[in-house]
């Protein structure tokens, strides 16, 4: 994006307007959710910023939505929900859906296009829609107010992401690699882990991260799937939200937006780590 | 050269080469379709059974020939020309007294009312005091009610106690049964459906828009950066795409209500008055707003992968034949990116018209999307054949939608973060 020595002054003028541009964008984009992060630690019960906060006065700061928090037994009860909710969810959505992926990667699948389609339709059918359906059909069948319940249509809505990124890993995957590590003398035992399952691995590894944030992030299927019984983390801050506005929320929106922090940081090493077995950049 | 047909080329055990390789052929192709086949099964009953379940609700309709087994059949040759002669009538008193001691009348009650109004209160009304109603019983119940004494009320019932029904379809689209039977609108003032379709898609449209003049130039920064810097930046494009949909939306009411963080900035730095705080919540800009930040990612990502592989030589190809930088752009690039602009586009806007969680939490009455009033007769009203009607309506929106995509781009070219 260097500008060449000959630009005149226009083309000068533009690229700082254009630069200029795009910060405000990134602004748009990265601004709300640096804006919540002070506000998380308000010590009054305000979605806004106080006199206090404005000047930088201790006073006006506190931990007091984060101890709230974590006193209450509501929102810690919800999070036990997500987690035992999202990892089956996970679990299952990744064996499924890796086993899937290696006969969709096969030469001879047929109707693939078709097939595949199937498969991700549970992404592109708006969620409102599938709450809906799975909540005319489960409680036909008695699995509404269960976990069982949740937990097999979190997994739908995970299945296309572990499809999607472990057949992407495994079509870029070199089958001529273990020709080379049986030529050198390896057993298949050992070609597996010590060639194919480290290439494999990472690709398995964010589909399953995208399964699990789908899972850990979804509203609509949990609030007509599920009972009382159930009640997720976001469904806590879906009614928070509706009933009553407290900051509590902005502490754990925060909370959460550590979490998407951790996980692009995770993702980002597992691309790089991936590239960097199949030599595709150096270090 | 060998006479391939007086001696086929075989393999080591003597089969032909052609059998064998058929064989090896077939039995990959199995081996493909098993790994598949769990994955299909599970995805069978936890999604395709569902929305087939949720089609039939739409068309299904049980309660009148459950609860008026004996009125049904009588009523199934009526030419609808003249009131109904007395066996029907006593076929009807028959139906409510059973009906009355079983408690079973309510849903049918309500699925008529939902036809014509009147007939909730016409049937339970009716059923209380049909105990003790002697023969003829066609002038007694029409002093019951004088609604047995209409038309009307006999042809809905007729019309109503077959199994299927297309009347959630038609209500689905403003348009409802005359006394007639004919397909006509409902009065204006009942019109909802259709605008809200509308609403949506327009709003939608808006939305597509905005994240395309958004994401054009940031797509276009990020494609031409070197490797370094533009991971860097692309870090702030994934954030926002990686945190919760529920934080995204959390921070935009903190930042748009009236006592909010915007309208308090601009009260301290003087630019409206405190009494004039704008009304950015609640409405369509709160939708909007919001939406378009939530769904940017999805706008900037494909038009990075496309850009990523124009190579800048184009541009300086284009700029050495004369080409001044606007003509350039317009007749070189541009052209270039549009695969990019209609994947982003598609994906965008697909997205968008299937949106609950925002719209509800910030869109107040005007800014709402039609999915708002699915949730609305699942949960409130109850009347679940309406909601998969209108369910099923934007499905098929979608489904369209979503083949074009396929068409376009290929649902396998799809690229996560």
């Amino acid at each position: 994006m260097a500008l060449p020595s000959y630009a005149t002054r226009g083309e000068r003028l533009w690229h700082y307007v254009f630069l200029g541009l795009c910060a405000l964008i990134f602004l748009f984009l990265i601004g709300p959710l640096l804006v919540i992060i002070p506000l998380s630690f308000n010590a009054e019960p305000y979605f806004t910023f106080t006199r206090a906060m404005a000047h930088l006065d201790p006073s006006g700061y506190s931990l007091r939505w984060y101890h709230e928090f974590f006193t209450s037994s509501a929102w810690l009860d919800s999070i036990k929900n997500s987690f035992i909710i999202g990892i089956s969810a996970t679990l299952l959505a990744t064996v499924l859906g890796t086993i899937a992926a290696l006969g969709l990667t096969s030469r001879h699948m047929p109707a693939r296009g078709l097939i595949m389609a199937l498969l991700i339709s549970p992404m592109i059918v708006p969620l409102i829609i599938s709450a809906a359906a799975m909540f005319f059909f489960f409680s036909k069948i008695h699995l509404t107010q269960t976990y069982l319940g949740v937990i097999l249509a979190h997994t739908a809505l995970g299945i296309p992401f572990v499809v999607i990124t472990v057949t992407a890993t495994l079509s870029s995957f070199d089958t001529t690699l273990i020709r080379a590590a049986h030529s050198l003398g390896a057993n298949p035992v050992r070609t597996f882990f010590k060639v194919v399952l480290p290439l494999v691995t990472p690709g398995v590894v964010s589909g399953a991260l995208f399964a699990f944030i789908t899972s850990f992030d979804e509203v609509v299927v949990v609030l007509f799937v599920s009972g009382p019984e159930q009640r997720t983390m976001p469904i806590q801050m879906w009614s928070g939200i509706r009933e009553e506005i407290s900051p509590t929320i902005l502490a754990v929106a925060t909370l959460l937006v550590g979490l998407s922090i951790l996980l692009l940081t995770t993702l980002e090493l597992l691309r790089r780590r991936g590239e960097r077995l199949r030599g595709l950049s150096p270090g | 050269m060998s006479d391939s047909s007086s001696y086929p080329l075989t393999t080591a055990d003597g089969v032909p080469l052609k059998t064998s390789l058929r064989r090896a052929v077939r039995r990959s192709r199995l081996k493909a379709l098993l790994l598949v086949s769990p994955l299909l099964a599970f995805l069978l009953i936890a999604f395709v059974m569902p929305i087939a379940e949720m089609l039939w609700r739409s068309v299904d309709n049980p309660e009148v020939a459950t609860a008026l087994p004996r009125t049904a059949e009588a009523l199934a040759d009526w030419n609808g020309e003249a009131l109904p002669d007395e066996a029907v009538y006593a076929a009807l008193a028959a139906d409510l007294e059973a009906g009355d001691k079983a408690r079973s009348l309510g849903k049918m009650a309500s699925r008529l009312n939902y036809e014509k109004s009147g007939m909730r209160s016409a049937v339970m009304g009716t059923a209380r005091r049909i105990e003790g109603v002697e023969p003829p019983y066609k002038p007694a119940l029409i002093a019951i009610n004088a609604d047995w004494g209409e038309l009307a009320t006999w042809r809905v019932i007729q019309r109503e106690s077959s199994p299927y029904t297309l009347s959630y379809y038609l209500a689905a689209i403003d348009r409802q049964y005359s006394p007639d039977g004919d397909i006509v609108a409902v009065p204006e003032y009942m019109q909802v459906y259709v605008g809200l379709f509308w609403r949506t898609f327009w709003m939608s449209a808006v939305i597509t828009l905005l994240t395309l003049l958004l994401g054009y130039p940031v797509a276009f920064l990020l494609a031409n950066l070197p490797l370094r810097h533009s991971n860097l930046l692309m870090i702030l494009v994934l954030l926002p795409f990686w945190t919760s949909l529920l934080v995204r939306t959390t921070t935009w009411i903190a930042i748009l209500q009236s006592q909010g963080v915007l309208n308090d900035i601009m009260v301290a730095v003087g630019l409206i008055a405190d009494d004039a705080r704008w009304q950015m919540i609640h409405n369509k800009t709160g939708t909007i707003i919001a939406m378009t930040h939530i769904l940017l990612p999805f706008m900037i990502l494909p038009l990075y992968s496309v850009m990523k592989t124009i190579p800048p030589s184009y541009m300086r190809a284009a700029r050495s034949l004369g080409g001044k930088p606007l003509l350039s752009f317009r007749r070189v690039y541009f052209p270039l990116t549009i695969p990019g602009i209609a994947a982003g586009g598609i994906l965008v806007f697909i997205l968008s018209i299937g949106y609950y969680i925002t719209p509800a939490l910030v869109g107040g009455q005007s800014g709402r999307f039609i999915t708002n009033y699915i949730a609305y007769h699942m949960q409130t009203s109850l009347n679940w054949g309406l909601a998969a009607a209108i369910a099923s309506i934007l499905l098929l929106v979608v489904i369209v939608l979503y083949m074009l995509f396929n068409r376009l781009i290929g649902v396998d070219k799809v690229k996560l973060g």
